[in-house]
């Protein structure tokens, strides 16, 4: 091992003993289950068109696999929608069709390079493209007329998240206004829209990031390879392991090594980064998303470090 | 635990079935609540800072942010307010939810503003809240919003009250002033129903950390529990029972599939009470009788069910059970009618004046509605009453008679926090307008003296 990655690895050691005690010994993975089944039913007896927005990630796989649940053994009664910024994962796209074919669901995919093919849209300087899923996203909301789009955001992702109601009303435009929200009291959902507008609803906006994997590993659901442990080319940037792909890198003077990462969230390639991990499983994972220093976004999302407000600006325009 | 057990299995039948535990034994949903420069949002972040629930990508932001702002400490407060005019202004403007947990609990915090045109979000933040902590500045003790917000809290059925008398460094750690203003709040707790067991009163200083998470020397006079431990052990009050079961039927499972032809269930959260296999149930509102010939839940067949399981059921009689229905107790009925009093609070710029057309969502069925009569507006504050006000206004609450279109199967809110409750929508637009709890739940204002 070179003297650089026993440094690397050195860094990803727990400083400090104390935050690196086992998760609590509580389950409220019920109570967060039937919530969320809870939520699901109640948009599919009050919308004409809902759909599942569905990127194979892992939040949107447990909102599937919670989708199967509330409706069995009855199919799900809605399709599913991605946004494919053409920076995609390999591994990802193939497990989203396997999954899509397994429970013979239907599928609408919106593709960013469509829109900058024809000139709708032009590739950012940085190179990133997942500020330009909102319009995509948008159109196809509007071509297909769905009414209600379920996301698997979770309020404890990000501050601006964390102000989100279940049931998030979007105006004629896509657009999210934190201070025009609606109030939301018991579990008594209002999903009173007009016509043009449409809801975001939000299944999992309770859930942290160690609940959703405690209930992968309960419930046994199966994710995509990438997030556990693999050997991986990468080289570093902006703090973060990438990987180099069609979305470009490594850049000269960017070193290319190969290591043991995995991801802890999955998103456009050229700002989703991978972590140095040797969690093989289920189990690893939450022993090391327990102990973790870092948020989930903070430690692999480059979007989300360019201003305070990245987040909450990106959502007022119509992103999820 | 063992207690709420036997309250949820109170109407169960004696024959040795299984009964479902309950699903919320281990998580604690809290409310914080305060007016401003209380240091709330400092509290709530100092708690979250202190259980290590802030990870070091969080805590750079706010050292970042902090040092940017001329500040030589962190301001903890930066790492809950997240919209952009909040932290502009260094306000918090929109109720935000927190999830941290210890060895002993999982918290869902629910932050809400104590601006007083935000009072709405107070109503929000303790309708699904267990306890709430209720800040005051020590050099100011109770003032006219907390006696507001403590009346909100007690009429929304939140059990359990911590009075957090923060700032308690800036009046040098002084006992008498503590136990001021605890004797003038615990007075006020008592008005409001509060035994003195449900009202715990804690010296802090948020920013400084006394008696948050762990005991402060500087506050040798104090004897009771830091906050978190206070949190961590208070047991968890189950909203009331005083109703069996009942299920709001929010959609019907027909597969119509090769393997499940037949199949015709009837899916919804358990709002109240255990239903088991074989009870008779009564399907409202018309009156239909049948036996459960199956409870489905999302892990197949079971025994039974309790309060807060989302579930399927499915009934030996093919009768007509559509969205908006409700499955109830046999032994216990809702009673069902058209026209009923309700205590609302008003959350639209809007105002409400009689004889306005609404709609209203109670449980999974939304109905046309008119208020037909403003009876009484209260004062929280005063705890006294109007009669006939012309309006009702913005972060007031009033009883209000409705008459509604189709007949609801409602019990009281003192009785029933699920099924007791319902919002008010603007048929205009589609917003939300009130907060409605059927009856008058909060006992000095159903006696209130009308001035």
């Amino acid at each position: 091992m070179t003297t650089e990655a026993i440094m690397d690895q050195n860094l990803d050691l727990p400083e400090d003993p104390a935050t690196s005690e086992a998760p609590p010994q509580v389950d409220n993975l019920d109570a967060l289950e039937s919530e969320a089944i809870h939520i699901f039913r109640e948009v599919a007896g009050e919308f004409d068109r809902p759909v599942i927005l569905f990127s194979g990630g892992k939040d949107s796989t447990v909102l599937l696999h919670l989708a199967l649940k509330a409706f069995r053994p009855a199919p799900v009664p809605f399709p599913l929608l991605h946004v494919d910024t053409g920076h995609n994962f390999e591994e990802v796209l193939r497990f989203r069709d396997e999954l899509v074919s397994r429970h013979e669901l239907r599928l609408v995919v919106a593709r960013v390079q469509d829109w900058i093919d024809d000139g709708r849209l032009s590739e950012r300087p940085d190179g990133t493209r997942n500020p330009l899923q909102t319009q995509p996203l948008l159109e196809a909301i509007e071509q297909n007329r769905f009414d209600a789009v379920f996301g698997g955001g979770r309020r404890d992702e990000e501050r601006a998240r964390a102000k989100e109601r279940v049931f998030s009303l979007r105006d004629a435009f896509g657009q999210w206004d934190p201070r025009r929200q609606r109030p939301e009291l018991w579990n008594l959902y209002n999903g009173k829209h007009r016509a043009g507008e449409h809801m975001r609803v939000f299944p999992l906006s309770n859930w942290t990031e160690l609940d959703v994997w405690r209930y992968i590993q309960r419930e046994k659901i199966e994710l995509s390879n990438l997030y556990y442990a693999h050997r991986r080319e990468v080289f570093h940037r902006d703090g973060m392991w990438l990987t180099s792909g069609p979305w470009g890198g490594p850049r000269e003077g960017e070193e290319v090594h190969e290591k043991t990462v995995r991801y802890r969230t999955i998103g456009d390639g050229s700002c989703t980064g991978a972590v140095e991990s040797e969690a093989y499983t289920v189990d690893d994972v939450i022993a090391e998303v327990a102990a973790s220093h870092l948020t989930e976004r903070g430690a692999t999302r480059a979007d989300d470090r360019m201003s305070e407000a990245a987040m909450e600006d990106r959502k007022r325009e119509g992103y999820f | 635990m063992s207690n709420d057990t036997e309250t949820l299995t109170r109407f169960a039948p004696d024959s040795g079935t299984e009964v479902a535990l309950p699903v919320h034994t281990d998580l604690l949903r809290l409310a914080t609540a305060g007016s401003v420069d209380d240091g709330k949002s400092t509290l709530v972040g100092r708690l979250l800072h202190d259980t290590k629930s802030v990870l070091a990508d969080q805590l750079d932001a706010v050292h970042r942010a902090s040092a940017d702002r001329g500040l030589s400490t962190p301001d903890l407060s930066l790492l809950v307010d997240g919209l952009r005019a909040e932290r502009e202004q260094g306000i918090t403007i929109d109720v935000a939810y927190r999830y941290f947990a210890t060895g002993r609990r999982t918290f869902v915090l629910a932050d809400t503003p104590g601006h007083v045109q935000y009072t709405r979000n107070t109503v929000t933040g303790a309708s699904t809240a267990q306890l709430a902590v209720l800040l005051v500045d020590a050099r100011k003790g109770v003032v006219e919003q907390t006696r507001r917000h403590a009346a909100v809290l007690a009429l929304l059925g939140v059990p359990r009250l911590v009075l957090a008398v923060n700032k308690i460094d800036m009046v040098d750690f002084d006992e008498s002033v503590h136990t001021a203003i605890a004797q003038d709040f615990a007075q006020h707790a008592r008005a409001l129903g509060y035994s003195d067991e449900d009202v715990v009163t804690i010296p802090v200083s948020a920013l400084h950390g006394d008696n948050v998470v762990e005991r402060s020397e500087r506050t040798p006079w104090y004897e009771g529990p830091a906050l978190l431990e206070h949190l961590e052990t208070v047991p968890v009050a189950p909203d009331p029972h005083d109703v069996p079961f009942r299920l709001p039927v929010q959609y019907v499972i027909r597969p119509r599939t090769a393997d499940h032809p037949d199949y015709r269930g009837y899916a919804g959260q358990v709002a109240a009470g255990v239903v088991n296999e074989g009870d008779e149930v009564v399907v409202l509102p018309s009156g239909a009788r049948s036996r459960v010939s199956m409870v489905d839940t999302p892990d197949g067949r079971a025994q039974s069910a309790a309060a807060g399981r989302s579930i399927t059921v499915l009934l030996e009689d093919d009768l007509d059970i559509a969205r908006g229905d409700v499955l109830v107790s046999a032994e216990e009925q809702p009673r069902v009618t058209d026209e009923f009093d309700a205590t609302v609070c008003w959350l639209a710029e809007k105002p409400l004046a009689p004889n306005t057309k609404v709609q209203i969502k109670h449980g999974a069925r939304t109905v046309q509605a008119m208020a037909t009569e403003l009876a009484t507006r209260f004062d929280e504050q005063e705890l006294s009453s109007v009669d006939a006000p012309e309006k009702l206004e913005l972060n007031e609450i009033g009883k209000i008679r409705f008459r509604t279109s189709e007949s609801l199967p409602i019990d009281d809110y003192a009785d029933s926090r699920r099924t007791g409750s319902f919002i008010v929508l603007d048929p205009s637009d589609g917003s939300t307008l009130a907060a409605g709890l059927i009856g008058v739940p909060l006992a000095p204002l159903a006696s209130a003296v009308t001035r």
